[in-house]
């Protein structure tokens, strides 16, 4: 709890760090009250013809869409849809990953090589296109976006696991512990781990951007969840057709779109800086 | 002034060894060939004696001390032969379990050079040293260990532990041990680090440390005095201490006994007095007058370290060597025994004070 304390101290001592902390403090903040916070919350799902793109005003903040629902309501409903892609999406990722890179860190044979090619070949297909056609064959749902993100994600994680794992085998430290009788298991979790837990905080805080970016594309393509979800991408494509004269109903979730991932952007930065363990608790004394 | 073979076996047997080396050969598997690093190397180490081996670097001083705790690099090293005895056990023959369980970090304890890498930087000094003690502790109970990824550390052992930790950290001179504790490694500074290297090399009470140029990355007053305490916390205690160097001013203020090495082979194993005053082997005399002085010119040894994948045969000293004869390339000479423990291995030793060759 201290460590969670002292992170983000000193997370808003760094003025770009603060300002993605504080945009994703917001945009948890606007998930959790969404109901509280929206002006129409059953907007959601009803349709009111007779108020059909009207202009943002005293009624409608944002606006309203073709459907004639709020336009900012909706708004605040489709942050909840965002995190929860963004963070399934990359917890799975997570999951799959992060042992995939210690297993092929830790070992030296072809099992190992194999692990990295096998990623090395998810990393050569473009992610979009693979979350197309992986959303275009399971047909678009949300656990469909979720399945092919953290599928399309996870050899990022493998990659940086795999890299900090090797250079760790070096330092004297851990290869001391292996000669003083530790197991793969207890050497890899509870001495390799830790020590990379930094980069994988902040590859998973841009990996959080990263997703939600391609999550809305996907939805923008038609592959996301599909009506009456409030989906930001999905929102973005309904809109071209009224352009330019409906703005707000495209600059809202362009907008929350923007927003959210430079927020775990410059987030992800200010991690990288902060993780630093040299940092933690006062400063090296010599003598 | 020498003897038999059948001699010097019976010299060295009467010295009570606790690790004994014996025709030591590794062999480095390359790209572009076998280098044998070790060439049949001969090494003891009594009951409580601090020996020092010196050498350049690449002699394979480090190969040999990785040797002895069987942790030579998997795959690039092979043992070609020669044996590694350890209080009456072969330790070349144990398997890694037995190795783990009985010596490493139990009865042969290992100082590292590099007092920067050796703590994990994310966790505290306490938890690291606490983490060894759960395993390697005197009270902690022999077994397979290791293995488990949650293994309960008994409390009442754990206090026990924690206690002769405290006061370890206090005879290696640390202020105020139980906040140092608490400190991420990186709060201390190279010499402070190595202290507590020393304390977790003697927390689990060996009978031999093995100490890889510990003073090394260090600067020299503070090598100064971390070889002091070294000295006398060993001796205090009757550990036996392995003590890899180049330094030969190191060797002198530390060792009771010194070993050269040259190219994987030992050359002169002699008490430490005899060593700088009296060394028999011309490759101990050219390395003591290449030690560079304020006046006087740089005596360096002409030559080149060979390489050890096509290395000279015989003698690896013998293409760089005044003393050198046919007889010195065809075969590498015999232990001799020049007098009680001092050995060497040459066919043409010196036996004249170290200032008569200046």
């Amino acid at each position: 709890m201290t460590n969670i304390w002292f992170v983000l101290t000193r997370l808003a001592r760094d003025r770009s760090a603060l300002i993605g902390l504080v945009l994703i403090g917001g945009l948890i903040l606007t998930a959790l009250l969404a109901p509280v916070l929206s002006t129409h919350p059953d907007d959601v799902f009803e349709l009111h013809p007779s108020e059909r793109l009207k202009p943002p005003g005293p009624a409608h903040w944002l606006g309203t869409d073709r459907m004639g629902a709020d336009v900012y309501s909706r708004l605040l409903f489709g942050a909840r849809i965002t995190i929860l892609i963004g963070v399934i999406a990359v917890g799975a990722a997570l999951v799959i990953g992060v042992p995939i890179g210690l297993v092929a860190g830790y070992h030296h044979g072809w099992f190992s090589d194999l692990l990295m090619r096998v990623s090395d070949v998810f990393l050569a297909v473009p992610q979009v296109v693979l979350a197309i056609a992986i959303a275009q064959t399971l047909g678009p749902s949300l656990p469909n976006v979720i399945l092919a993100l953290s599928v399309t994600y996870w050899p990022w994680f493998a990659r940086v696991v795999y890299a900090e794992t090797r250079s760790l085998q070096k330092e004297v430290f851990i290869e001391s512990t292996g000669a003083l009788g530790a197991s793969p298991w207890r050497l890899t979790v509870l001495h390799v781990l830790p020590n990379i837990a930094s980069p994988i905080i902040v590859r998973a805080s841009i990996g959080m951007g990263f997703t939600i970016l391609t999550a809305a594309a996907l939805g923008f393509l038609g592959l996301g969840p599909p009506p009456p979800t409030p989906e930001w991408g999905r929102t973005i494509a309904e809109s071209r057709e009224f352009l330019p004269d409906a703005w707000w109903y495209a600059a809202a979730p362009g907008l929350a779109i923007f927003l959210t991932v430079m927020g775990f952007n410059l987030l992800g930065d200010g991690l990288r800086d902060v993780l630093d363990p040299r940092l933690r608790r006062g400063t090296a004394r010599d003598g | 002034m020498t003897c038999s073979i059948r001699d010097f076996a019976a010299a060295r047997r009467a010295m009570a060894e606790l690790l004994s080396v014996r025709d030591l050969r590794v062999d480095f598997v390359t790209d572009r060939g076998v280098a044998q690093v070790l060439d049949g190397i001969n090494l003891d180490v009594a009951a409580g004696e601090v020996v020092g081996l010196v050498g350049e670097s690449g002699c394979g001083k480090t190969t040999l001390a990785r040797a002895i705790l069987g942790i030579l690099p998997a795959g690039a090293a092979r043992v070609r032969g020669g044996a590694v005895r350890f209080k009456g056990k072969d330790l070349l023959s144990q398997d890694a379990a037995t190795l783990n369980d009985e010596v490493r970090g139990r009865a042969i304890t290992f100082i590292p050079q590099d007092p920067f890498t050796s703590f994990s930087p994310v966790f505290s000094v306490q938890t690291q040293i606490m983490d060894l003690m759960k395993w390697k502790s005197p009270r902690a109970a022999a077994g397979r260990r290791g293995s488990s990824l949650f293994q309960r550390y008994p409390r009442e052992r754990y206090r026990a532990d924690h206690a002769s930790v405290l006061e370890t950290l206090r005879a290696v001179q640390l202020p105020e041990p139980a906040r140092a504790l608490r400190r991420l490694p990186h709060e201390f500074s190279g010499g402070q680090r190595q202290r507590l290297m020393i304390a977790m090399a003697l927390l689990p009470r060996p009978d031999l440390i093995i100490a890889d140029e510990p003073t090394t990355a260090l600067d020299v007053t503070i090598q100064a005095q971390i070889l002091r305490l070294l000295r006398a916390l060993v001796k205090e205690r009757g550990v036996s201490v392995l003590f890899t160097t180049h330094d030969l001013g190191t060797a002198h203020e530390i060792c009771d006994r010194v070993v050269v090495m040259y190219a994987g082979q030992e050359m002169e194993d002699a008490p430490r007095d005899v060593f700088f005053e009296r060394p028999a082997h011309p490759y101990t005399r050219r390395l003591l007058a290449s030690v560079p002085s304020a006046d006087g010119p740089l005596r360096d040894i002409p030559g080149e370290v060979p390489s050890l994948i096509a290395a000279p045969s015989g003698c690896r000293f013998h293409p760089r060597c005044d003393y050198a004869t046919a007889e010195c390339g065809a075969g590498r000479p015999a232990p001799w025994v020049v007098a009680d423990t001092h050995v060497v291995r040459c066919h043409h030793p010196v036996d004249a004070p170290i200032e008569a060759d200046a």
